[in-house]
C-alpha cells in the first residue's frame, strides 16, 4: 500500500507528460493548410514594383499553372530562398510575386541584391491580400492552376529539397 | 573569431559538466575519492567556461556583429546600448545560454560554500547539478546554437520586439531564471539527500538558504513582471492569469510551500517525504513553465513560435529529469521515516495547513492552465479559462491563508498552548475591526469581497508588525514576519486599487476635461515626440484633485522603426501610494482623442508588498550566513581538523 | 491537548487534507463550468446561437469596410467574419494597436437580449509571423502559422 502511494507523483507526471506530448505535434497539423486550398484566388489588382508589371486576378487565369510567391524585403528567409526561386524559374515555372508591406524602393533594392525571378510583382502595401490567400506569414509559395484555383500552399522558405516537389505540384496542377 | 571562441568555450563547459556529472557518480559508487574530489574543480571549470561563452555572445550583441545569426535576427545597430546587451537573453538561444550560465554559477556557489554535510554529500549534489546542466548544454549545442554564423552577413539586423525594449522586461527573465536555478539547487539537494539517505534537520538547514534565496528572487521577478504588464500593456490591470504568468506563479507557490515545510524538517524532523516531493516539484514546475510555455504548447497572448524538434528535445530532457527524480523518490521515500509526531494544535499543523492551501492553489491553477489543452487534445471544444475562474477560486483561499498566517507564528512547535493567543492577537483583532468599519463607513465599500480584503490585510499586517516589534527577534522570525507583512501590504494594494478605483473612458478635444469624483483631468496638448528608435503621439493631461494639482500624465501611442510596430505607453503619475493611469487611443476623426483614465488608490502597495516579501527572504537568509560565519570563526579559533 | 496517537493523528491529518483538496476541487470545477469561455467562429454562432449573457470568445477576421464609430466616438461597431457567416460586434473602449480591417481578432464578450454581441475585450491577433524576429526563426524551420480560425 505505502509503496504504491509513493508512485502516485510519478504516475501523475506521466499522465501530464503524455498530455503535453500529445499537444506537441498538434499546432502544426491544425493550420498547415490554407482554408483557401481548392478555392479560387481572391479578386485583386495590385500595382507593380521592381521594374515588373503589376499583378491582378486575371494574371492567374491564363490556362497555365503558376507559382505565386509571397515575399518582403524585410524578410530574412525570403533572401535565403532566392536561389531556389531562380532554380524553379530555370525548371520552367512561371513565378509571380506579391511583396507584402513594402515600399517600391525597398523591393527594387531587394531584387537587385538577390535576383528577380518574377514575371509580375504586385505590391500589397497593407498586407490585406495575404489574408485573402489564407497565408499565415512570409514567405509562402502557392501553386495556382490555370483556372485561378489555389492548389497547393508551401509555408516557409523554399529550400533546395523543395524545388523538385514544387515543380511536381505544378505538373499535377496542369 | 570571438563567436568561435564562445562556441568552443561552450563545448568546454559541456565537457566540464560531463565530468562533473559522471566522475563523482563513479567515485562515490566505487569509493574512489580521487574521482569524487573532481566534483569541485569541474564545477568551477563549468562556471568559468560558461561565463566566457556568455561574455562572447554579449560582445557580439554589443558590437552588433551581424555575422552571428542570432544577433542579426534579434538586434539592430540603432537599438539603445542597454537593449543591445539585454537583447542577449531576449530570444530563445540566448535565454537558454543565460539559463545554463546561472546554473553553472549556482554550481560554483555550491562548490565554494562550506560543505556542512560532508564532502561526499557535496560531490553528490554537484554530480546531480552536472547531470541537469549537461542536458541543457546538449540542447544548446545540438539544437539551439547561439553562435551560428550567417554568411553573408547582413548589413543591418532585424531588430527586437519593441515590447521587449523596456527595463522591466529586460531584467525580468534573469531574476526569474536565477530563482528557478536556485530551485534546481534545492532539487539537487533533494535527489542527493535521497541517494545518500541524509534527509533530516541537518540536510534541511543546508538546503533552506537556497530555497529562501531562490524564493526571494522569484518573488522579485514576478513582482517586476507584474509591474511591467501593468504599465506596458496599457490594460490597467496588474495580473491577467495568462498561461505565461501562471507558469511563473506555479513554481513560486511550490517554493513557498517548500520554504514552509522545510522549516518543519529543520525544527522537528517531520514531513520529510512531503518536503522532498515539493523540492522535486518546485524545480520541475520551473522547467515545465519556462520551456513548455516558451515552446508554445500552451496558447497565450505572448506565445512563441514552436519548433517541433526543439519541443521534442525539451520534452525528453524534462521526462528524463523529472521522471528520474520521481522514480528515485518512489524508491527512496519509503525509507525516509516520517519522523516525529506533533499535536493537532501546533506550529507543525499550521504549516501543514499552509502546505495544503498552497497545494490546493497550485492544483487549481494547474487545472485552469491545462484544462483547455486537455479538452482540446481529447477532441473537445476550444475554450479559454480566464481571470473569473482564477479570481473565484484563488481569492477565497488567499483570504483563509491570510487568517492562518496571522495566527500560525504564535503557535509553538510540537504542541501549543492557546491561552496566550487572545492576548497576542488583540492588536490584530482591533486593526481588523477598524479596517472593516473604515472600509464600510468612510470609504463606502459595499462588496463583501473587498471588505474581507481590507480586513484580511489589516489582520495579517497588524499580526506581523506585532512580531517585528517584539524583543528577541531572530533573523528567521524577522524574515518571516517581513514576508507576511509584504503579503498583507500586497493584499491591501490589490483590494484598494480594485474596490476604490475610478475609471473613465472619454473622447476629448484639446482643452476638454473629465471629472471623476474629486479627480479632474484636462487634455492640454497632443503632439508628436521622438525617441531613439521610435516616434510617438503624446497626449498631456493635467490632473487635479479637489482643485489642487497632482501632476501631468503623458500617455503615448508609439511607433517603432525597427521592426515597425505600434505600442501603447501608459502615462502615469503618483498620488500618495496610488496612481493616475492614462492610455491614449486613436483619434475619432473629428478632433477628439480617445482616452482611458483610471485612478488606482494604493496600487503601488502591490509591488511594494512584493519587495517586502523578497526582503523577508533575504533576511531569513542572513541568519544562515551569520551562522556559517560564526562556525567558520570557531573553526579558525580551534583549528579543528574537519572536512571543509 | 495531548499528543495524539500516531495512527490517529495521521488519520486526522489525512482526512483534513482530503477534505481541503476535495473542497478545492469542487469549487474549481464549478468555477470552471461557470467561467470557461468557449471559442466560437461566426459560423458556429449562426448554427447554434449561444444564450444571452454567456461569455464566449468570438474569433474571426474584421470584415473590411464594416468598422464604424457612431455616437460619442467611443463605441465601435464592426462585423467579424469567417467567410461563411458574419457577426455584428459592439465594443466600447480603446482599440488595440493591432486591430485593423481585414486582420484577425478575438472578441471576448456576450450577446445581449437584442442579439448584439457586446465585447468586453478585443484581442487583435498577435501577428508575430510578420515580425522579423519570428520570421528569422523560420530560417531553420517550417514557419509555424498562427491559427487563423
Amino acid at each position: 500500500m505505502a509503496r504504491f502511494l509513493w508512485l502516485i507523483p510519478l504516475a501523475l507526471f506521466a499522465g501530464l507528460f503524455v498530455l503535453m506530448f500529445g499537444g506537441l505535434g498538434k499546432p502544426q497539423q491544425a493550420v498547415i493548410r490554407s482554408h483557401m486550398i481548392g478555392k479560387p484566388a481572391p479578386e485583386f489588382a495590385l500595382e507593380g514594383a521592381g521594374g515588373r508589371p503589376g499583378l491582378a486576378t486575371a494574371d492567374l487565369v491564363t490556362g497555365k499553372p503558376v507559382l505565386v510567391n509571397v515575399f518582403a524585403s524585410w524578410c530574412l528567409p525570403c533572401a535565403v530562398e532566392a536561389p531556389q526561386l531562380q532554380a524553379l524559374k530555370d525548371g520552367g515555372a512561371t513565378l509571380l510575386g506579391i511583396a507584402v508591406r513594402d515600399t517600391p524602393q525597398n523591393v527594387a533594392g531587394f531584387l537587385a541584391k538577390h535576383g528577380n525571378p518574377f514575371d509580375r510583382i504586385g505590391l500589397d502595401t497593407n498586407g490585406r491580400l495575404l489574408l485573402g490567400f489564407g497565408a499565415s506569414g512570409v514567405p509562402e509559395t502557392y501553386v495556382i492552376d490555370g483556372r485561378g484555383i489555389i492548389r497547393y500552399q508551401h509555408i516557409g522558405e523554399v529550400r533546395p529539397e523543395h524545388v523538385q516537389m514544387l515543380l511536381a505540384e505544378l505538373e499535377k496542377a496542369k | 573569431m570571438i563567436p568561435e571562441l564562445g562556441h568552443f568555450a561552450l563545448w568546454l563547459a559541456a565537457m566540464a559538466a560531463l565530468a562533473q556529472a559522471f566522475a563523482p557518480t563513479v567515485g562515490l559508487w566505487r569509493n574512489r575519492d580521487d574521482l569524487a574530489d573532481l566534483a569541485v574543480p569541474t564545477a568551477l571549470a563549468q562556471g568559468l567556461f560558461t561565463g566566457l561563452a556568455f561574455v562572447a555572445l554579449a560582445y557580439a550583441f554589443i558590437i552588433s556583429d551581424f555575422s552571428v545569426k542570432l544577433v542579426a535576427a534579434n538586434s539592430h545597430s540603432m537599438k539603445p546600448d542597454m537593449y543591445r546587451f539585454t537583447g542577449v537573453w531576449a530570444n530563445h538561444e540566448g535565454s537558454l545560454l543565460l539559463w545554463v550560465l546561472v546554473m553553472a554559477l549556482a554550481g560554483v556557489a555550491v562548490a565554494l560554500a562550506p560543505a556542512t554535510l560532508g564532502s561526499r554529500f557535496r560531490a553528490r549534489v554537484l554530480s546531480v547539478q552536472g547531470f541537469v546542466s549537461l542536458g541543457f548544454f546538449a540542447f544548446l549545442l545540438f539544437a539551439s546554437n547561439p553562435f551560428e554564423r550567417l554568411i553573408p552577413a547582413p548589413t543591418e539586423g532585424v531588430g527586437l520586439n519593441p515590447l521587449l525594449q523596456d527595463p522591466g522586461l529586460a531584467f525580468h527573465p534573469p531574476l526569474l531564471y536565477a530563482g528557478y536555478v536556485g530551485l534546481s539547487v534545492a532539487f539537487a539537494f533533494a535527489v542527493a539527500g535521497m541517494l545518500e539517505n541524509k534527509v533530516g534537520p541537518q540536510w534541511a538547514r543546508a538546503t533552506r538558504p537556497w530555497i529562501a534565496g531562490a524564493w526571494a528572487l522569484l518573488t522579485l521577478g514576478i513582482a517586476l513582471g507584474s509591474y511591467w504588464a501593468y504599465y506596458e500593456l496599457g490594460w490597467g490591470g496588474w495580473w491577467f492569469w495568462d498561461p505565461v504568468e501562471n507558469a511563473a506563479l506555479m513554481p513560486w507557490i511550490a517554493a513557498t510551500a517548500l520554504l514552509h515545510s522545510i522549516a518543519v524538517v529543520m525544527k522537528r524532523d517531520a514531513l520529510r517525504a512531503w518536503t522532498l516531493l515539493l523540492a522535486v516539484a518546485a524545480f520541475s514546475l520551473s522547467m515545465m513553465g519556462t520551456f513548455i510555455v516558451r515552446s508554445g504548447l500552451l496558447t497565450s497572448v505572448h506565445a512563441f513560435a514552436v519548433d517541433p524538434t526543439r519541443g521534442l528535445f525539451l520534452m525528453l530532457l524534462m521526462a528524463l529529469y523529472i521522471g528520474g527524480a520521481l522514480t528515485i523518490y518512489a524508491l527512496a521515500a519509503g525509507r525516509v521515516a516520517e519522523g516525529r509526531q506533533f499535536a493537532l494544535v501546533s506550529r507543525e499543523t499550521s504549516l501543514v495547513a499552509n502546505n495544503l492551501l498552497l497545494s490546493a492553489m497550485l492544483g487549481v491553477i494547474l487545472l485552469g492552465t491545462l484544462y483547455p489543452m486537455a479538452l482540446e487534445a481529447m477532441g473537445g471544444a476550444q475554450i479559454s479559462v480566464g481571470p473569473p475562474y482564477f479570481n473565484r477560486t484563488i481569492v477565497p483561499m488567499l483570504l483563509v491563508a491570510a487568517v492562518l498566517m496571522g495566527i500560525a507564528p504564535w503557535l509553538g512547535w510540537k504542541r501549543s498552548a492557546t491561552g496566550h493567543l487572545a492576548r497576542r492577537l488583540l492588536p490584530a483583532s482591533i486593526a481588523t475591526a477598524a479596517a472593516a468599519v473604515v472600509a464600510v463607513l468612510l470609504l463606502d465599500v459595499r462588496g463583501i469581497g473587498a471588505i474581507l480584503g481590507f480586513a484580511a490585510a489589516a489582520w495579517l499586517g497588524a499580526a506581523s508588525i506585532t512580531i517585528l516589534v517584539r524583543r528577541g527577534l531572530t533573523f528567521n522570525s524577522a524574515g518571516m514576519a517581513l514576508a507576511h507583512l509584504g503579503v498583507a501590504v500586497s493584499i491591501l494594494g490589490a483590494t484598494a486599487s480594485g474596490a476604490l478605483q475610478r475609471e473613465a473612458l472619454v473622447a476629448l478635444r484639446v482643452g476638454d476635461s473629465v471629472q471623476m469624483g474629486p479627480w479632474r483631468a484636462e487634455l492640454m496638448d497632443v503632439r508628436p515626440v521622438a525617441g531613439p528608435n521610435w516616434t510617438a503621439i503624446e497626449a498631456t493631461l493635467y490632473v487635479q484633485r479637489n482643485g489642487r494639482p497632482v501632476g501631468t500624465v503623458t500617455p503615448q501611442s508609439r511607433m517603432f522603426i525597427a521592426p515597425a510596430q505600434e505600442t501603447t505607453e501608459s502615462g502615469r503619475t503618483g498620488w500618495r501610494m496610488g496612481e493616475v493611469y492614462a492610455v491614449l487611443g486613436k483619434p475619432d476623426g473629428s478632433g477628439r482623442w480617445q482616452v482611458h483614465l483610471w485612478v488606482k488608490p494604493l496600487v503601488r502597495l502591490i509591488w511594494i508588498g512584493g519587495l517586502l516579501m523578497a526582503l523577508g527572504g533575504v533576511v531569513a537568509l542572513g541568519g544562515r550566513v551569520r551562522a556559517l560565519a560564526l562556525r567558520r570563526r570557531k573553526l579558525v579559533t580551534f583549528a579543528e581538523p574537519q572536512a571543509a | 491537548m495531548a499528543v495524539a496517537k500516531p495512527k490517529q493523528q495521521r488519520l486526522v491529518l489525512a482526512l483534513a487534507a482530503v477534505a481541503v483538496l476535495a473542497a478545492a476541487g469542487v469549487i474549481a470545477s464549478f468555477a470552471l463550468q461557470d467561467t470557461a469561455a468557449y471559442f466560437k467562429a461566426p459560423a458556429d454562432i449562426a448554427a447554434s446561437p449561444p444564450a444571452p449573457g454567456q461569455t464566449i470568445r468570438l474569433g474571426g477576421l474584421v470584415k473590411t469596410g464594416t468598422v464604424t464609430r457612431p455616437g460619442d466616438g467611443l463605441e465601435l461597431h464592426f462585423i467579424v467574419t469567417d467567410m461563411k457567416a458574419d457577426t455584428n460586434v459592439t465594443y466600447r473602449g480603446l482599440v488595440p494597436d493591432l486591430f485593423r480591417e481585414g486582420q484577425g481578432v478575438i472578441a471576448t464578450g456576450s450577446f445581449d437580449a437584442q442579439g448584439v454581441f457586446r465585447a468586453q475585450e478585443l484581442l487583435a491577433k498577435h501577428d508575430e509571423k510578420y515580425m522579423p524576429p519570428e520570421v528569422a526563426k523560420a530560417l531553420e524551420k517550417q514557419g509555424h502559422p498562427v491559427n487563423a480560425s
